[in-house]
């Protein structure tokens, strides 16, 4: 009941901002014209296009599908695939968005916006886990995979306890308990009369007084001055410099195909969701790549690697052509339990390509 | 700038200041600096003046000088824990005019820009329609197509300066905003052609990035002034605009913009996705929130001079400029302070004034060489009156993160040099 007046209101809400703003719209343009039963453009889609498309879950279920999962696989799939960023409780790592817990926070200094504190929907979860996550391989789980990581989301709120099965039968059983904290948008009543009406224009204080200033913080980001001072030339000659340098390296390694290198960087776009190589690179989602080819595994301090990489580094494994080759093509079948979020290069030739850009970047180990 | 002093002027004293300097101006004639010795810009022979320049063909996609190379769109690594889901910042204070060149336009992404390919590119309409409906990029350049102007402005601009003044540029307090000429079919089109049944009162705009963006639109909007935009600025869309096509959703928050757009559904009620939901809602003080805020409330700043735009000049003729625009209308009058509020001064509005579209104000005056307090203060066509920070805050509290539409506050020391500074 209360829903239906909530949607009433905004929709009474909006018809009147239209009514007003419709006139000054005029001023820009002269309305394109409609057509009587429409103009016979573009086609009917099929109904397999929009299956394929239409994803979206609804609080009230609308969108789900048939199937179902538990909390402790969804457990293991959080850790595979979720806890990289989001942390194995949901805390969070850096500043990744914190999933669980921040109960009481919402009325304090710093509150916690999480699932179980602040979000109003569970089909919010469910949408958002299934077309955005996990980050850098959105779409990848199955059905199945998203009801049991939804189920451990919940239980991680302390929503339901670990023998928990959610499944689209149960979906709308579970109340979430920050459902009944949004209001909607109220402006119009609380801030809009408020803040109208002709205001001072002199004399309107007595003095004034600076209470707060930038400089103490000093989180600004560093502006280049001398970017401004000192542009770079348009054209630089610098070809022949760079050729004379090469031939003066007298142990330089052969310089890898560039076309192979290039088609390796089209591919490296996939992993710079995560990963960072070359100058100033640095370990965020995933480690950074410098001094890896040819380095054992897991070689980069201050990265947290999987249990399953430190298992195999501690069977002696290298990054070689052939450890590098399998493990691109099939992440998670050549070293199982690992925490690549990514599903695999398609063929070898890919493979070449992007060890070969790695390579060029600076990922040969010394 | 550690050793600015204080500041704390009276209206007493500010008036007396302002007393002497129009005096001083009005005693004579107007007295040119004079040179000590002939200018070698002028005497020497510049190297463009002697060589010949580059062809035709040296540049088949213009840049900027490389004297304007930091006229950059810039981040703040902080704020976010990843590049490909986050936000740069338009240089506000570089700008003139209302309309933000393409390559400016500040970015906000969450999972990276999404390369389309147009020939695979499809929109599709489907839900409470009479007929689901696919569309190539060619079928969309059939229909009808309108030339607008508006601003895009993330509901999260000036999300950082709800506790106090932290960031000290307007690029980085004010940049989640740019001001675009779209040319695109109105959706009211793409909806009729598909015919919306008459219980489709909500739309989900989806797009085809990594993030598979969703907000839901109610119906009343769509119809009214939504837009498929393909251009923007008179060439096809950016890449990180959206391209091939976006939504544009005049005077709404920006995150309703749906770029890299790939299909519209057509419903009986809100969605209730992420963006809705977990975002994009105002946290009030008592823990409540508030959601489905969609327009942009009227809002200004004075973008020269600003922290990275200093007074170089010394005393005396200074212009003044900035920017003001509304979610809900035109904005006819700006007024401006010198004094951090005691008294304010129209400013003159100059440029187009569109329907939801940035505005450009100036005031010109000239400085006496004494610390200011700059503020500007938009009025937009409903009559609402830009509130200061505590207005504000008084009503939501500090936890919001978005809306923030606050009156922002520059002070100037005797150097010229701006901070970010908040007043009482």
């Amino acid at each position: 009941m209360s829903k239906s007046v909530e949607l009433m209101k905004t929709l009474t809400l909006s018809t009147a901002l239209v009514a007003v703003t419709a006139t000054l719209a005029l001023a820009q343009e002269n309305p394109a014209p409609s057509r009587d039963g429409g103009f016979g453009l573009g086609r009917a889609a099929l109904p397999e296009e929009v299956a394929a498309w239409d994803i979206d879950i609804r609080p009230d279920g609308q969108g789900l599908p048939v199937g179902s999962g538990d909390v402790w696989t969804g457990e293991e799939l959080y850790i595979d695939n979720c806890a990289v960023c989001h942390g194995d409780f949901g805390e969070a790592v850096g500043r990744w968005p914190v999933l669980a817990g921040g109960f009481g926070t919402l009325d304090g200094d710093d509150p916690h916006k999480t699932i179980g504190s602040y979000w109003p929907y569970l089909s919010t979860v469910w949408d958002y886990v299934h077309r955005a996550m996990p980050y850098g391989a959105a779409q990848s789980l199955s059905d199945d995979e998203v009801y049991a990581i939804t189920a451990y989301l919940m239980y991680l709120n302390n929503m339901v306890d670990d023998d928990f099965e959610l499944s689209n039968e149960n979906f709308l059983e579970v109340p979430m308990p920050n459902e009944d904290a949004f209001f909607m948008d109220d402006r119009e009543a609380t801030e809009l009369a408020v803040f109208s009406g002709e205001p001072c224009m002199e004399n309107c204080a007595e003095s004034i007084e600076i209470t707060a200033r930038a400089a103490v913080l000093n989180v600004t980001p560093e502006t280049e001055e001398e970017a401004a001072a000192e542009p770079e030339a348009v054209v630089t000659p610098a070809a022949e410099e760079e050729v004379v340098e090469v031939a003066a390296e007298p142990e330089a390694p052969a310089a890898p195909d560039p076309e192979l290198v290039a088609a390796g960087e089209g591919l490296w776009r996939q992993c710079a969701s995560c990963h960072q190589i070359g100058e100033g690179a640095v370990s965020r989602v995933g480690p950074m790549l410098n001094n890896t080819y040819g380095a054992p595994v897991a070689s980069h301090d201050g990265f947290r690697y999987s249990p399953a990489f430190m298992e195999a580094q501690a069977a002696g494994m290298v990054w070689d052509d052939e450890a590098l080759t399998a493990y691109l093509l099939d992440p998670r079948g050549y070293i199982p339990g690992n925490r690549m979020a990514f599903r695999g290069l398609r063929s070898e030739e890919d493979a070449a390509a992007l060890i070969a850009y790695i390579r060029a970047e600076g990922g040969d180990y010394e | 700038m550690t050793d600015t002093p204080k500041f704390t002027q009276s209206r007493r004293q500010f008036l007396a200041g302002a007393a002497v300097a129009t005096g001083a101006a009005a005693t004579g004639k107007l007295v040119h600096a004079q040179a000590a010795g002939p200018d070698p810009a002028i005497t020497e022979m510049q190297p463009w003046t002697q060589y010949l320049g580059a062809g035709v063909d040296a540049a088949p996609y213009g840049m900027p000088s490389p004297h304007e190379a930091h006229v950059v769109r810039r981040n703040v690594e902080w704020l976010t824990a990843d590049t490909v889901s986050s936000v740069n910042f338009t240089p506000l204070h570089e700008l003139e005019g209302i309309i933000t060149p393409n390559g400016l336009c500040f970015e906000r992404h969450h999972s990276g820009v999404a390369e389309i390919d147009p020939g695979q590119h499809r929109l599709m309409i489907n839900g409470l329609v009479d007929t689901p409906l696919v569309f190539t990029m060619e079928d969309l350049m059939r229909f009808p197509r309108e030339n607008r102007t508006y601003f895009l402005e993330c509901a999260a601009n000036s999300g950082m300066e709800w506790r106090g003044s932290q960031l000290n540029g307007c690029q980085f307090t004010h940049g989640m905003i740019h001001n675009v000429v779209y040319t695109g079919i109105p959706l009211r089109l793409l909806l009729e052609e598909a015919g919306v049944k008459t219980n489709g009162t909500w739309i989900l705009p989806e797009g085809a990035d990594a993030s598979g963006m969703t907000r839901s639109i109610p119906m009343e909007k769509a119809l009214d002034d939504c837009m498929v935009a393909t251009h923007m600025n008179g060439e096809r869309l950016r890449p990180e605009q959206g391209y091939p096509v976006r939504l544009v959703v005049p005077g709404w928050e920006g995150n309703m913009w749906v770029k890299w757009l790939r299909r519209i559904e057509v419903g009986d009620a809100p969605w209730h996705h992420r963006e809705e939901t977990s975002k994009y809602t105002d946290l009030f003080s008592d823990g409540q929130a508030r959601r489905f805020t969609w327009e942009m409330d009227a809002k200004s700043v004075i973008t020269n001079p600003s922290p990275q735009a200093p007074i170089t000049h010394g005393p005396g003729p200074t212009v003044l400029t900035g920017v003001a625009w509304s979610g809900r209308g035109t904005i006819p009058r700006v007024d401006v302070t010198l004094d951090g509020g005691i008294n304010w001064h129209r400013a003159r509005m100059s440029g187009p004034s569109f329907d939801k579209s940035m505005h450009r104000f100036y005031f010109e005056f000239d400085w006496d060489g004494r610390p200011l307090l700059l503020q500007s203060r938009a009025h937009d066509s409903t009559g609402y009156v830009q509130p200061t920070k505590d207005q504000l805050r008084e009503i939501r509290g500090v936890n919001s993160i978005y809306h923030n539409n606050g009156i922002q506050t520059w002070a100037i020391n005797e150097r010229g040099e701006a901070e970010n500074v908040e007043v009482g």
